[in-house]
């Protein structure tokens, strides 16, 4: 078996065809498309596992799983201000980026441990919904302090009506009322074509990562070990969290994923309008010229050994 | 046939900033607007709206010049410092007055 999922061929082909300006380019509305059938798969899948659980028994996973989101930010943000000598409002925006999740590693990260036969907790894209927001909130705080300024309505609406959470929010409802039996005529979609659905959005995933590259290289090296580094170090606090809230070794490698990915759908759009003097060149070519890859390819199997090590080692 | 003189004003920016631009020149006073989703490369580089947050768009708006340039001022002021932005001024001649 390879060590890593095949279907990461397809992210490898479509930045292979970007570097090479390939005459290749998913239509806008094809990639909102594959976006929207993966949140849905995601939402859904957890929905149902959720219908299972006890709400109660939850909770206290959930508030740490918070906290996590809200911690990550405020340990990124002073090594970008001093180390990488950034301006303030540039740092707090890649921190945010960093502390927030990203659907596709999370999903790339489901296939790996699917194919894999490793068994997670189904009800974490829960968390992957808690873990969109805090670290946007923390992440404007860090650049314009309490300012009552701010423009907290225009922040909210843009994260908590924006297509991510909208989607995993719904889907997650829809799965928990409708159940397993309600969801199986849609299972084909969804469930069944999600693979593919996968395979695509890493094509189009590859090709915008290849357009990153270019504002990579102007940008230096900072960005491009920070962009390694952050996960790494994100990715063993979320596994010891994973471990600590006593997940199963699927979950902890999921959680470790969730901690070390950076987003780059929800975050940038409310960043863009809540700090504009951020330059969104910068924090988009660190999470998905840099990070996004390297999770991808190298980062997901080694949260899973990393997750099988802690266990083996903690009992 | 007797035609009227307006203003056209056209903006070119950053689709993330729809929503905003949408109220602010309804406010300002101009009584319609026209959306389409535009790509190209200017001074921030290539906008091919690939995705998201790469995406332009032009807003037209056909009004008097008074709020023409009450939505440029407003505009210039507020987004110019940290948005890609271009907007500029057209004559136009419209049939019916009353509903610009």
């Amino acid at each position: 078996m390879p060590a890593f999922d095949p279907i990461v061929l397809f992210f490898l082909l479509g930045l292979a065809a970007g570097i090479a300006r390939a005459d290749l380019r998913l239509p806008p509305a094809i990639y909102d498309f594959l976006t929207i059938l993966l949140l849905l798969s995601i939402g859904l899948k957890g929905g149902v596992e959720l219908a299972k659980q006890p709400f109660g028994a939850l909770l206290p996973q959930m508030l740490a799983v918070v906290l996590m989101g809200i911690l990550l930010p405020l340990a990124a943000y002073p090594v970008l201000r001093f180390a990488g000598r950034l301006a303030r409002a540039d740092a707090a925006s890649i921190a945010a980026h960093y502390g927030s999740v990203s659907v596709g590693t999370y999903a790339v990260a489901v296939a790996y441990l699917a194919y894999r036969q490793v068994a997670f907790e189904e009800y974490l894209p829960v968390f992957l919904v808690l873990l969109e927001m805090p670290a946007i909130v923390v992440g404007i705080l860090l650049a314009r302090g309490v300012d009552r300024n701010t423009p907290w309505r225009v922040a909210a609406r843009e994260v908590l009506l924006g297509k991510s959470i909208v989607l995993l929010l719904g889907g997650l409802l829809i799965g928990w009322v409708a159940g397993p039996r309600g969801i199986e005529p849609v299972e084909a979609l969804f469930f069944d074509l999600f693979k593919g659905v996968l395979a695509l959005f890493l094509l189009e995933m590859g090709l915008i990562a290849a357009g990153q590259m270019g504002s990579l290289r102007r940008h230096g090296l900072f960005l491009i070990v920070f962009g390694v580094a952050m996960p790494l170090v994100a990715g063993a606090l979320g596994a010891g969290l994973g471990w600590m809230l006593g997940l199963s070794v699927g979950g902890t490698a999921l959680l470790a994923t969730l901690a070390a990915s950076a987003s780059y759908i929800a975050v940038p759009a409310a960043m863009r309008l809540s700090v504009p003097e951020a330059n969104p060149a910068l924090s988009l070519s660190a999470s998905l010229g840099v990070t996004f890859p390297f999770n991808i390819l190298a980062g997901i199997p080694l949260y899973h050994q990393l997750a099988e090590h802690i266990h083996r080692l903690g009992g | 046939m007797p035609l009227e003189q307006r203003k056209l004003l056209t903006i070119v920016t950053e689709a993330a900033l729809e929503h905003e631009l949408v109220g602010e020149i309804e406010r300002l006073g101009a009584h319609g607007h026209t959306i389409t989703d535009a790509r190209g490369k200017g001074g921030r580089g290539i906008r091919n709206a690939g995705w998201n947050l790469s995406a332009n768009i032009r807003i037209e708006v056909v009004c008097t010049a008074e709020t023409a340039h009450a939505i440029a001022a407003a505009l210039r002021q507020r987004y110019y410092g940290n948005y890609a932005m271009i907007l500029f001024f057209s004559d136009v001649e419209v049939l019916r007055p009353e509903k610009f």
